[in-house]
């Protein structure tokens, strides 16, 4: 991967309504989208990140800040006039037409000549294997099939950064695994940069070359899918991606102190250890951080047991189990916990 | 297919004929009788005194387009006719285009209000159907005559020293009809608007569309169906218009309705106004077929 920034967004801030009923929708954003990058925008509902795709696109202006397209000030662009396409959640296929016509409607409007239309229309169907479609109306296709479409429609004018919001949040389970398996192929194929956006961070995770995360109109972080795992920015990062145990500490020349007493080694900073289920180790009584078993739940690969520090927190661990075997657990008994070598992290409140 | 299923299937074809029964016969009889009524007239012979005497004659339906010369008794072509034919589907036409030039801003601004604000503008744009056509009509006349608000406005304010003539021409049957019209072609357009997907817009200007490509390319194809309703809505009831022409036009700038109703009053001649009437309605079925029919080749091209 080249590191030429396609995308910039340079101090942005959305603000929608007026006065004292004034949101912010995006409060200060700067970042940097790499060439040929999947790069993906995670958050919950309502953090800003479909704002800030629609920013990209041009249906919305900031407010404050710049959007920079390859090194360019876009920011006052109509989306007709950016090289960027959007693949929408809706899809938004246009109904009076074909499939084809759908695909080939924004070279149409750019005014090329018909064979050239035809030509690339043809080559997009191939490319996300609906050729057999061509001359359906889109009201007649299932949704995988519309996805596909909308897809095609998107890269037909060879954009230079495809947008895509929420794009497989409609479709079944099944389907949306194999189109995270060919958004990745169609991404790979045509090296064109993808700004994907989602709220699922699995989604996230198993796509991105990197990924935002995003809250409350804020970037809190920007890393690869690794590092925001197993190097979350703050307690935000590290609760919304996977789940994770939060403890109280306090940093002492030794290590950090948890409040049942137990001194165990950390990396980072911070009043805050975090540290992941699966890295829970559970032994046997007498040995680390002592703890009781409150309840076993069991996920079939996996066992999850609900634990409690003699401090009265809460500690989730995650055993694994053999397959056919059983954990050697019961609730009520008493275990030695600790922790995988190198997992504790602190951060900060 | 069961019994069971069979019975209840013959049972709901049974009940939807007889629910729809009353309907049935009020058509048949309300809408084919008086017409075939009209149908029989036109081909008889017309009486002195108005009415019609029951002697086959095809006087009526030649009436139409040519004149006897009361002299030596030989056809000539009736242009007082044909340019009163050409007058009702020209004013037909462009009220039809006036009021889609004007209804559809007008829709596309109801339906883009908060719902809960669009029912207050549509209510609104019903008030006219409160009052009477007749009434309405003369309000009009009230406007535009030479002594009427808007030549008293005119001079008043110095634009003008001699007041413009608008009433009792063209121009004011077309001022009328639109006026009239209007909330016919606003109503289907508003209801096809409102079903449009507003983020296709989005998608066009997103796949280089500039806003005329939009409007030609997104907008107007798919909201065609309120297009062709509005305009069937407005082109139909303009081309038999009586009452607009009748009062804003003048006795001299008559439409083919008013034309009808003449043979039926003082020109008592029952079976050329029974004839034109027939004409009048092969015209607009004629018209419709075209108009529909390019309506959806248009559609066929776009795919």
């Amino acid at each position: 991967m080249s590191q030429q920034i396609a995308v910039a967004a340079d101090h942005v801030i959305k603000a929608f309504g007026q006065g004292k009923a004034q949101v912010r929708a995006l409060d200060d954003v700067s970042l940097d989208i790499f060439q040929g990058e999947f790069f993906t925008l995670l958050g919950p509902s309502g953090c800003g990140k479909t704002t800030l795709l629609r920013l990209i696109a041009g249906f919305e202006m900031p407010s404050g800040g710049r959007i920079m397209l390859d090194g360019t000030d876009v920011s006052a662009l109509p989306p007709n006039k950016r090289p960027v396409n959007t693949v929408f959640q809706s899809y938004a296929l246009f109904p009076h037409l074909t499939v084809a016509d759908n695909v080939g409607f924004a070279l149409k409007m750019q005014g090329r000549p018909a064979s050239e239309v035809a030509e690339t229309t043809g080559r997009m169907l191939a490319l996300v294997k609906m050729e057999a479609f061509a001359t359906r109306k889109t009201a007649q296709l299932s949704g995988g099939q519309q996805q596909r479409v909308a897809l095609a429609r998107a890269l037909a004018p060879q954009p230079k950064v495809l947008l895509l919001d929420e794009p497989l949040s409609a479709l079944d389970l099944k389907l949306r695994k194999e189109m995270q398996v060919e958004l990745k192929r169609l991404q790979r194929e045509t090296g064109i940069t993808f700004v994907f956006v989602t709220h699922d961070q699995e989604e996230a995770l198993t796509m991105s070359d990197r990924i935002g995360v995003m809250s409350a109109g804020r970037l809190q972080q920007v890393a690869t899918p690794r590092d925001v795992y197993t190097a979350p920015a703050n307690r935000f990062v590290a609760g919304f991606i996977g789940e994770t145990n939060f403890l109280p500490v306090t940093v002492t020349p030794e290590g950090a102190r948890l409040g049942c007493g137990a001194i165990v080694p950390a990396t980072g900073q911070g009043t805050l250890l975090t540290v992941r289920p699966e890295q829970v180790l559970v032994g046997a009584a007498g040995t680390g951080i002592a703890a009781t078993v409150e309840n076993l739940v069991y996920f079939g690969t996996d066992m999850h047991a609900n634990l409690r520090l003699a401090d009265g927190e809460a500690v989730t661990a995650r055993i694994p189990l053999p397959p056919g075997g059983e954990a050697q657990l019961t609730s009520g008994d008493v275990v030695g916990l600790s922790f995988t070598p190198g997992a504790a992290r602190l951060i900060a409140e | 297919m069961s019994r069971a299923e069979d019975q209840v299937t013959r049972l709901s074809v049974r009940n939807g004929w007889l629910l729809s029964a009353p309907a049935l016969v009020l058509l048949v009889f309300a809408a084919s009788g008086p017409l075939l009524i009209v149908l029989v007239y036109s081909f008889l012979q017309k009486g002195d005194y108005g009415n019609v005497e029951w002697v086959f004659n095809l006087d009526g339906w030649v009436g139409i387009l040519f004149t006897k010369d009361i002299f030596d008794g030989t056809y000539g072509l009736a242009d007082a006719h044909l340019t009163i034919f050409w007058r009702s589907l020209k004013l037909s036409l462009m009220t039809t285009a006036i009021t889609f030039a004007l209804g559809f801003p007008t829709a596309w601004f109801i339906a883009t209000r908060p719902p809960q604000q669009r029912a207050l503008w549509l209510f609104l744009i019903t008030i006219p159907f409160w009052t009477n056509l007749l009434i309405r009509t003369f309000a009009i006349n009230e406007v535009i005559r030479n002594e009427g608000l808007l030549n008293t406005a005119l001079i008043g304010i110095g634009v003008i020293s001699e007041p413009i003539r608008i009433i009792y021409t063209d121009t004011a049957v077309f001022i009328g009809m639109a006026y009239v019209y209007l909330p016919l072609m606003v109503l289907p357009l508003y209801a096809a608007i409102e079903r449009f997907d507003m983020k296709l817009l989005e998608a066009g200007y997103d796949l280089y569309a500039s806003r005329m490509q939009v409007l030609r390319h997104v907008i107007l194809p798919i909201v065609k169906p309120g297009i062709v309703a509005g305009s069937i809505l407005v082109f139909v009831p303009s081309l038999g218009a009586y009452v607009t022409p009748r009062v804003l036009g003048g006795g001299k700038n008559m439409m083919i309705g008013n034309f009808i109703e003449l043979q039926f009053g003082q020109g008592r001649n029952w079976p050329l106004g029974a004839a034109l009437s027939m004409t009048l309605l092969v015209i607009v079925m004629v018209a419709l077929l075209f108009y529909v029919r390019a309506a959806n080749k248009g559609a066929n091209l776009h795919g």
